[in-house]
């Protein structure tokens, strides 16, 4: 976090402070062992394990249909391939490649 | 649908006793049809608070029952949890919760879902169920569910939520039959039933979509086929190399009918103020009065009004984009572009918005969740160029551009020098956002999630009624704002009086004002008028058409003349140019400026804002006063 701001980020708790260090592990490792949501191909289906975000974008992403478990489908895309609009849950969503990548498959 | 008119004659008839009025909140996720219910329910009865965001600012409506009694109605931000986050989060939560100053808590909740995704928007109705207020659940787009195969038991759904359902199609108005009656018998005192199924516990995600999920099984909901249209559609739209050109497209299609199209009908209403306005004049005596009528008010609000059409044309094209789904595949395109800048995507449509006006775009920011490319994008917000600024770019490039066909007969060089001043809009919005967010504004990006609703064909009656909306907001503007300040130029220019006569202008208050300013304004080669014109723009920018109609015609020479040949006779090229980038550049506008205040909880932001566009506007008129002198 930036430190010369002006506008203070909303206070994070040491629980958040934590959970940010382990996602920042836990992305490195993910990436390493599993597959992340963006590398499916366009049609290629695949199942949801976790989120590798903190919990505010993990609980907003979760109520637009990204959750464990479910099936989740890349489709069309911006010029340039990013963002992507992915096929969850009966909506059409579309991601930035930096936020799908953080988005783990089984 | 006669199912529907059954699950709601279970409710018991309506209590005498309580409040005259009923006060009804509309809920449910975005593209659920919420405001085109809204809209159905209310009609022309509603209002808004101010400038209305799309569906941002709750607004208030009045629907008339059989009984001749009338429901309040509120439409709520679309929201997915009624977690307090995201300011329209919070907006929802505190009004359903009766936190909301001014809004009593409202004593019934209908809460809307969209039937062909009823499997993620259930998970709505747990938390508003648990509010324990008498709830109707509509499941609206039925004709969508039905025409793609999805079916859902309405009966069960009810015994299940513990609440009456409704099938309905707010765009087709099918089925509305059971909200109006749910409407004159949902009242207060009754406690509704809890659902069958326990609510669950801790509302966290995963457990409310379980709840969701487990009672779409017991409904036997089927989802329906994916929409073959849209995805044919996106296929165009989103097409590596079909889709920007659409949007390149739309964009200049818009610019084109705004600048090109209106003319025949801002040509009528001109000639009908011309001729009313000759009308009253013979009809009254020769006196002050009539010069204040007529100098003063006639021409004065006469010559804003002209622009009445161009105004609601671009709505027009707002609305439509927005209502048909194509304004989110817009956002996804200019995500690239808007990253690059340090903003998203979603600051795409309010700062799309704000090329019709600033207002509502500052109030559509409250859906961008992180709070410093929100601030930006309030920030730039004024930037772009704003309906308010049409009149005067019309009228100055009409003035000084001679048209001519630059590319084919449908783009000429007129349509070209304002597409021109929209891109220099657009870019001093592009360097100051860089500024901002690579300095006081740095944040850490927040993820871009953007949902692609289904194509839609937009209602005649929700953009009828975003146009009515507009004009009233226009002309009532025009009627007092303007007005009042046509009415104050008016009395202060025919002051000092000398032997009962009017003062020639150059002498009057007015142009005493125009002196002492003058010297500000010289370097960017504007004279002592350009300068009334410049501090009546203050309160709104297009009042200084007005202004410049009274006061040239009080001069009285230029009257027949018009208002292009007097800034002609004015103004060099230079100083033409110089006025229209002053234009694109200073923050002239009250009313944005009450709003950033109000948005931002402080004078801190706005008052930055207003030096900040004012000292740009400034350098900016001299350079091109500078530039455009040494060619002509």
């Amino acid at each position: 976090m930036q430190t010369d701001c002006l506008i203070p980020d909303e206070k994070l708790s040491d629980t958040d402070l934590h959970m940010q260090v382990d996602v920042k592990k836990a992305t490195l490792a993910a990436e390493l062992a599993a597959r992340a949501l963006t590398t499916l191909k366009r049609g290629e289906p695949g199942i949801l394990d976790r989120i590798e975000l903190p919990e505010p974008d993990a609980r907003r992403l979760m109520e637009m249909g990204f959750l464990p478990g479910h099936t989740v489908i890349p489709a069309l895309s911006a010029p340039g391939g990013d963002p992507r609009v992915y096929q969850v849950d009966g909506s059409e969503i579309a991601l930035r490649g930096e936020t799908a990548r953080h988005l783990i498959l089984r | 649908m006669a199912q529907c008119h059954d699950t709601v004659a279970v409710l018991p008839p309506p209590p005498t006793s309580g409040r005259a009025q009923h006060v009804v909140a509309i809920v449910g996720p975005p593209n659920s049809g919420k405001s085109t219910l809204f809209n159905r329910l209310t009609g022309l009865h509603q209002k808004v608070a101010n400038f209305p965001g799309v569906t941002v600012e709750h607004r208030m409506g009045r629907t008339r029952l059989e009984a001749g009694r009338d429901v309040y109605l509120v439409d709520l931000p679309g929201v997915y949890s009624l977690q307090p986050r995201s300011e329209d989060e919070k907006v929802t939560h505190d009004v359903l919760t009766g936190q909301m100053k001014d809004l009593p808590r409202p004593d019934a909740v209908i809460l809307i879902l969209d039937s062909t995704n009823l499997g993620r928007h259930l998970a709505l109705a747990a938390p508003i169920l648990s509010l324990g207020l008498p709830t109707l659940v509509v499941l609206n787009m039925a004709d969508d569910l039905d025409r793609r195969g999805g079916k859902v038991d309405v009966q069960e759904l009810s015994r299940q939520l513990g609440a009456p359902v409704a099938l309905i199609s707010a765009s087709h108005g099918t089925g509305l039959h059971a909200v109006t009656e749910f409407l004159s018998g949902s009242t207060i005192g009754i406690k509704p039933k809890p659902p069958l199924l326990a609510l669950p516990v801790i509302q966290d995600v995963p457990k409310t979509r379980d709840w969701a999920s487990n009672i779409g099984r017991r409904t036997k909901y089927l989802p329906p086929a994916p929409p073959i249209w849209t995805r044919r559609l996106d296929a165009i739209f989103l097409h590596p190399v079909m889709g920007p050109i659409v949007f390149l497209m739309v964009v200049i299609g818009v610019f084109q009918t705004i600048f090109a199209g209106a003319r025949p009908l801002m040509d009528a209403v001109q000639a009908a103020i011309q001729v009313s306005g000759k009308w009253i004049g013979g009809a009254l005596p020769d006196n002050a009065f009539r010069s204040l009528l007529v100098d003063g008010v006639w021409s004065g609000v006469g010559s804003v009004v002209v622009f009445l059409p161009q105004i609601l044309l671009l709505f027009l094209f707002i609305g439509i984009l927005e209502d048909s789904g194509y304004l989110a595949r817009a956002a996804l395109i200019a995500d690239r572009t808007m990253a690059k800048i340090g903003l998203q995507g979603k600051s795409f449509i309010p700062l799309l918005s704000a090329y019709a006006c600033a207002i509502p775009a500052i109030m559509a920011t409250r859906t961008i969740e992180n709070k410093r490319d929100r601030i930006a994008t309030i920030l730039i917000a004024p930037f772009m160029t704003c309906s308010a600024r049409l009149p005067v770019y019309t009228l100055v490039i009409a003035a000084f551009i001679p048209e001519k066909p630059l590319l084919g007969p449908f783009f000429g060089t007129r349509a070209a020098a304002l597409l021109g001043l929209y891109v220099l809009g657009f870019l001093a919005a592009v360097i100051t956002a860089r500024l901002l967010k690579s300095t006081v504004l740095k944040s850490a990006r927040a993820p871009f999630v953007l949902e692609m609703p289904p194509y839609r064909l937009p209602t005649l009656q929700s953009i009828g009624l975003r146009l009515l909306d507009r004009s009233r907001v226009f002309l009532r503007r025009a009627g007092t704002v303007i007005l009042g300040v046509a009415v104050i130029l008016w009395v202060l220019s025919n002051l000092p009086q000398h032997d009962g006569k009017a003062p020639e202008i150059g002498h009057s208050v007015v142009g005493m004002i125009g002196h002492a300013v003058e010297p500000v304004i010289r370097p960017l080669g504007f004279n002592w008028k350009i300068g009334i014109g410049l501090i009546t723009s203050l309160a709104a920018r297009e009042v200084i058409i007005g202004t410049l109609g009274t006061i040239y015609g009080i001069e009285g020479t230029s009257q027949s003349v018009g208002l292009q040949a007097a800034l002609r006779h004015d103004l060099t090229p230079g100083g033409a140019a110089a006025l229209l980038v002053f234009f694109a550049f200073a923050m002239q506008c009250m009313s944005t400026i009450a709003v950033v205040r109000r948005e931002t909880g402080g004078w801190r932001w706005p008052a930055i804002q207003f030096a900040y566009m004012t000292v740009f506007a400034y350098v900016f008129s001299f350079l091109a006063n500078r530039l455009i002198s040494l060619w002509f």
